[in-house]
């Protein structure tokens, strides 16, 4: 119960820097605590696997697809030129969060082991972790994902692949829809009447 | 249905998804920058998956997370799409302000 307030409290903390931070960067950063805190709330719901879901997709994926277009769009912007003098000083606090984390990981490595097996036979919630009888474990889900909602999964394939040519369209290299032939032809008249010109003169 | 099983009230759940939802409404009224505003897109899909995996935890019922699961993969595709659609602005207009972008205005 504690844990739920403490968590909501930095969950509403961090989308309001979100919200309010002057610069993208600072944006990413808060939505990266905020993602993080929320998959521990959903660890207290029973989602184990949306939890780690949430943390590779979001974290590992969106996030740094934020990063990226930040960089690439600031890339000659001066704040962001000046780049590696900023970072003796983020050293520190880089380095008391890992700390941070790992003496996390730690602590809850060593207190979550003995409750598994002590609790896995006291019924349908606080199980195992991996029991296909375990609502909310890996193996409940993909069970269910892969037989009741197969649908639905092969829909999402098809939404990723739509997503991707999208935007291979949209952001890449070539026009997609100026003929390259009808382009070629216009360099070549354009040479043409160039060349033209110059035997005119 | 046995709303005593949560760790909390139902409501301090409901509560916390409408808090993040209407941060992330406020984000999208208010900021100009569209990377803070795609990010704020970000914040309203996850108070909508908060609130997918409390009933899901609620009625013990497997379809919650299977639904937030699609969210998630939607959002990752909108994204991606609203990311380049930023780019190709940008390169086009040198201005990142979604009120300077009227092209599409009639």
């Amino acid at each position: 119960m504690i844990g739920f307030f403490a968590l909501a409290i930095v969950l509403i903390a961090s989308a309001v820097w979100t919200v309010a931070a002057r610069k993208p960067v600072y944006s990413v950063v808060a939505l990266l605590l905020h993602f993080a805190a929320l998959a521990a709330l959903y660890v207290t719901l029973n989602a184990e696997f949306l939890a780690v879901t949430q943390i590779i997709v979001y974290s590992g994926a969106i996030l740094v697809l934020f990063l990226f277009v930040i960089a690439l769009l600031s890339s000659g912007v001066a704040a962001f030129a000046q780049g590696p003098d900023r970072l003796p000083k983020a050293a520190i606090p880089a380095g008391f969060a890992v700390l941070v984390g790992f003496g996390l990981l730690a602590f809850g490595l060593a207190n979550a082991t003995p409750q598994a097996t002590a609790t896995s036979n006291s019924g349908s919630l606080h199980g195992a972790a991996g029991l296909a009888n375990v609502f909310g474990s890996v193996a409940d889900f993909g069970k269910a994902l892969f037989t009741t909602h197969l649908l639905p999964f092969e829909i999402t394939a098809l939404i990723l692949m739509v997503a991707v040519i999208g935007v291979v369209l949209l952001a890449g290299d070539v026009t997609p829809f100026v003929s390259r032939t009808a382009d070629t032809k216009r360099v070549k008249r354009e040479m043409r009447e160039a060349i033209l010109k110059e035997g005119g003169e | 249905m046995d709303l005593t099983v949560l760790p909390v009230a139902l409501g301090d759940y409901i509560g916390l998804s409408l808090v993040i939802f209407f941060i992330g409404v406020a984000g999208i009224a208010l900021r100009r920058n569209p990377l803070i505003v795609l990010m704020s897109i970000e914040l309203m899909w996850n108070a909508a998956n908060l609130l997918f995996i409390t009933f899901a935890r609620v009625y013990m019922n497997n379809a919650g997370h299977i639904f937030a699961f699609l969210v998630i993969t939607v959002a990752a595709a909108e994204a991606a799409i609203g990311l380049a659609i930023v780019v190709v602005v940008f390169r086009n207009a040198k201005n990142v302000d979604v009120d300077d972008v009227r092209i599409l205005r009639g």
